[in-house]
């Protein structure tokens, strides 16, 4: 495995993938709290939502680990209540396009009671879901919807791009007493990071510059931080130094972290797990323009999915996505304009592909 | 009447029948001047519903209304003062001026909060419902529902999970006959609204009498078996909106109902039914004392402040 960043620290804590590092976070924090409680399709089957639900139903019993009827909508207003009346509900959707069936009682409910009823309730609930891609996942298990939720005052938005932040992000959102929607994806469950035991927090609100570099500021969002690091691999054989920042959480959003980079290198390129129409990449790129627009010259690019809905084939799918060529290749335009254009070596290409995140943390 | 009833329950209804009755129609009066600053839905010819509800529940069960939710607010012991400051939009409002008419809420009174949109309540009241078993309490949740939000899939999704799990509430289904402007013959296929929740081994109970005893009487009985954790039941109760849609007037004018479909439910208006059951001194009594609390609920409305402009960014994260 290479990892831009080497070893993972001397004397570092154990391995553990994101999917065991969700599960983990759960049961530590349902072992702290009798309040809280997981509930959704499948949760307690033996596939145990890839695994990330694995060993809670034996542990916590069927009172807090349960299915639930193909009811999206009713269940989502099950765990309002519940928040509502003191408990901290986790409810589990295996992909994210299932959270449109959902909408009514997220954006009209969840966002809004802690305000409409003027600071007299809270909804302290997660919304976990993750994203699908590739091997025919298509038009509606692949969809990252964030930006809608991002739109709407009163939810959090979260989307890790690795174990520890996984973990992390998620004993946060248990704990905040504020609807999370805590976005997965299904590519990033097999990947490893040094995780801590002990169970610890990650910040809402603060990105992580997972690269320093001067020559362009690349922002990559959930599974497209973790391409980026990729693409800034490629990028190096061309002295092409890459800031490279993850923002973890959506909302809230850490645009300071961004500014302060964009405004030593000038270039900003961002990458989402998603549509650029209207998107989180069109939030971050203009306030960025907002705060450093007419300080100097600013060049600002967006990627993200193709303007189409997702297809199956792989033949179509793997020019639906940014890959770290795609990524690697922008970047390059943007950070070398007038020189000659470049494309990675495929084969560089290729290995890059075995890149994981490690730290630091 | 039925013979057990004492004097003291009577006048404990007639308390708060007549309260909200007169509430409402004051805020029907005031309505005009543009001080409510609040889309209004009354309950006017409603209330009876709420009442005998509200009068079997403890003050530590909950109470989920809808968007023409005054009289469930005021009858499980809402604050009518924070009320009629929410509608004027003050401060002191229930929902600090941030919900107005639509989105009341009490949480000492366990008034839940209301919502504008139809139906979406009644799952969140089957969560409430659902942390009150998991705790091993033997509160209830009473949630109340239009006929028209019988319409929306939630109220199914919920009736079945609610039915899976036993959870201790009772869906109450004020059935006006009509959602705003549309008659039930031109939603329904049927309306046998109690058989089809029925088949979700719900016990149901249909009421048609316009009576507050005969619902007082069933709630009562319901209620018992959910405590002692047998599950939920539903009551649907026949009623007749008097008033308009939205707003303090009468609309029979507007040719899409007939005012003799009022006038039966008009003479079989509870206020005066049990008011004519209590002796003079207490009915005048209790009408009194009525009426200086509404007076007090206005004044303290009117007399509270407007929040500061800073206040728009408060609460929107806990």
């Amino acid at each position: 495995m290479s990892s831009p960043n080497g070893a993972a620290p001397a004397g570092a804590t154990r391995q553990l993938r994101y999917v065991d590092a969700l599960a983990e976070a759960v049961a530590q924090e349902m072992q702290r709290d009798e309040d809280v409680f997981v509930f959704g399709l499948d949760v307690d089957d033996h596939r145990a939502i890839q695994g990330s639900t694995r060993g809670l139903l034996e542990r916590f019993g069927p009172e807090r680990v349960f299915t639930t009827p193909l009811s999206e909508d009713a269940m989502t207003g099950v765990a309002i209540g519940a928040a509502m009346a003191g408990m901290r509900p986790i409810h589990v959707h295996i992909r994210m396009d299932f959270l449109l069936l959902c909408m009514n009682q997220l954006i009209n409910m969840a966002a809004k009671a802690h305000y409409m009823y003027g600071g007299a309730v809270k909804v302290p609930m997660v919304a976990r879901s993750m994203i699908g891609k590739s091997w025919g996942q298509g038009a509606q298990h692949s969809q990252g919807l964030h930006s809608m939720f991002m739109h709407v005052p009163g939810l959090k938005v979260v989307a890790p791009s690795n174990a520890y932040d996984a973990k992390g992000c998620m004993i946060a959102a248990i704990r905040d007493d504020n609807p999370v929607i805590f976005m997965e994806h299904r590519l990033l469950y097999p990947t490893e990071a040094p995780v801590p035991e002990a169970p610890y927090t990650v910040e809402f609100g603060r990105a992580r510059r997972m690269l320093e570099g001067g020559d362009i500021t690349v922002v990559g969002v959930s599974n497209m931080a973790i391409e980026c690091l990729r693409a800034a691999e490629l990028l190096r054989e061309v002295d092409v130094g890459v800031d490279l920042i993850d923002p973890i959480t959506l909302v809230p959003l850490d645009i300071d972290t961004i500014v302060d980079s964009v405004a030593r290198t000038r270039r900003l390129l961002v990458v989402d797990n998603s549509w650029i129409n209207c998107g989180a990449s069109a939030e971050i790129a203009s306030q960025v323009s907002e705060r450093l627009g007419g300080s100097g010259p600013l060049l600002v690019r967006r990627m993200g999915f193709a303007p189409t809905t997702c297809p199956t084939t792989p033949a179509l799918e793997r020019h639906f996505y940014p890959n770290p060529s795609t990524i690697a290749e922008a970047a390059y335009a943007m950070a070398r304009p007038g020189g000659a254009a470049w494309s990675p070596d495929p084969e560089h290409a290729r290995l890059a592909y075995q890149a994981q995140f490690k730290g630091p943390f | 009447m039925p013979s057990e009833y004492t004097q003291e329950t009577i006048a404990r209804l007639y308390r708060s029948l007549y309260f909200i009755r007169r509430f409402e129609e004051r805020v029907a009066a005031i309505y005009p001047s543009d001080a409510i600053k609040s889309p209004v839905h009354l309950s006017i010819g409603q209330e009876f519903i709420s009442v005998a509800v509200c009068d079997i529940l403890r003050a530590d069960d909950v109470v989920s209304g809808t968007y023409r939710g005054h009289a469930a607010y005021l009858a499980k012991g809402g604050d009518p003062k924070a009320m009629m400051a929410e509608m004027y939009g003050k401060a002191t409002g229930c929902s600090a001026g941030r919900g107005g008419s639509m989105h009341l809420i009490d949480a000492n009174a366990n008034v839940m909060g209301a919502s504008a949109v139809v139906g979406t309540t009644i799952p969140i009241a089957a969560g409430y419902a659902l942390a009150m078993k998991r705790r091993k309490t033997d509160r209830i949740v009473a949630a109340f529902f239009g006929d028209g939000a019988s319409e929306e899939g939630c109220f199914y999704e919920t009736l079945n999970f609610a039915a899976l799990h036993k959870l201790p509430i009772l869906f109450v289904c004020e059935n006006n006959f009509y959602a705003i402007h549309e008659p039930q013959s031109k939603r329904w296929a049927t309306d046998r609204f109690c058989e089809r929740v029925a088949t979700f081994g719900i016990e149901t109970r249909r009421i048609t009498s316009g009576d507050l005893f005969e619902l007082r009487d069933a709630v009562a009985g319901m209620v018992e078996k959910l405590r002692r954790g047998e599950g939920p039941a539903l009551i649907e109760c026949h009623a007749y909106r008097w008033r308009e849609h939205v707003g303090p007037n009468e609309d029979f004018d507007q040719g899409y109902r007939p005012r003799a479909e009022a006038e039966r439910w008009m003479e079989m208006d509870q206020v005066p039914h049990l008011a004519a059951m209590l002796p003079e001194a207490e009915r005048a009594a209790i009408e009194a004392e009525a009426e200086a609390a509404i007076d007090a609920a206005v004044a303290f409305a009117e007399q509270s402040p407007f929040p500061e402009a800073e206040e728009l960014y408060r609460h929107v994260f806990a």
